[in-house]
């Protein structure tokens, strides 16, 4: 226990790399197994968000540096708003190419929209 | 703050970088697999975070500042690639 509290940095980083370590692993883990596209990309935009934002504050902890911390959260700023973009712009472009939904999912609300009728014409055969 | 002051045992940062390793693993099969291109686009994204991981794993274990910098290119350079990869794929898809 004293163990623990004289060196509460290094816990501190420890804990941050496993559990952004984990968190990596189990996006992946989710990539390689959900049932589609749809899916597979919400388990890597936010599980691999948060992982590689526990991975670098454990960079900011450890090296208890002016400059490294500010780049450190300027990295984890950067990427807490690209994802959810980049997921967007690809989720929308596989939904405009037809790539087929798991047969779970119930609810689409992209067919309702009036003028958008691009996943019924490409339905008929083509991905 | 060293890396041999007892906490960081080489055990536990070789089981890290095994951890990060095995998910590489398996979003490469994804990438491999596919079955569509946004299957891999989603596999290439996931990917650039393991490595900025990886990398800042690396900097913390080698004791190296700079290799954050490394981490905060790939990260720049890896939204570039997806918007680019998504609006390729959209305009593939408006053309024919």
């Amino acid at each position: 226990m004293i163990e623990v509290v004289a060196h509460w940095r290094e816990w501190l980083v420890l804990g941050l790399l496993s559990a952004g370590a984990l968190f990596l692993l189990l996006a992946a883990v989710g990539v390689f197994r959900l049932p589609d596209v749809y899916t597979r990309m919400q388990a890597a935009t936010k599980a691999a968000t948060l992982g590689a934002g526990c991975t670098l504050l454990a960079v900011a902890v450890y090296f208890d540096d002016f400059g490294v911390t500010v780049r450190a959260l300027l990295v984890v700023a950067f990427i807490f708003l690209t994802a959810p973009v980049a997921a967007h712009m690809i989720g929308r472009a596989a939904y405009i190419i037809g790539v087929p939904f798991w047969h779970g999912t119930k609810l689409d609300e992209m067919a309702a929209r009036e003028g958008d009728s691009r996943r019924a014409a490409s339905d008929e055969g083509k991905r | 703050m060293n890396l041999s002051d007892g906490v960081f045992d080489v055990f536990v940062v070789n089981f890290l970088y095994l951890m990060l390793m095995a998910a590489l693993l398996l979003a490469f099969v994804r990438l491999a697999v596919g079955p569509s291109m946004p299957d891999r686009v989603v596999a290439l994204d996931l990917i650039a975070n393991l490595v900025v991981a990886t990398t800042a794993l690396y900097a913390i274990t080698t004791n190296q500042q700079v290799l954050l910098d490394v981490a905060i290119g790939i990260a720049l350079i890896t939204f570039l690639g997806t918007v680019a990869f998504a609006q390729y794929i959209e305009r593939r898809a408006r053309d024919d």
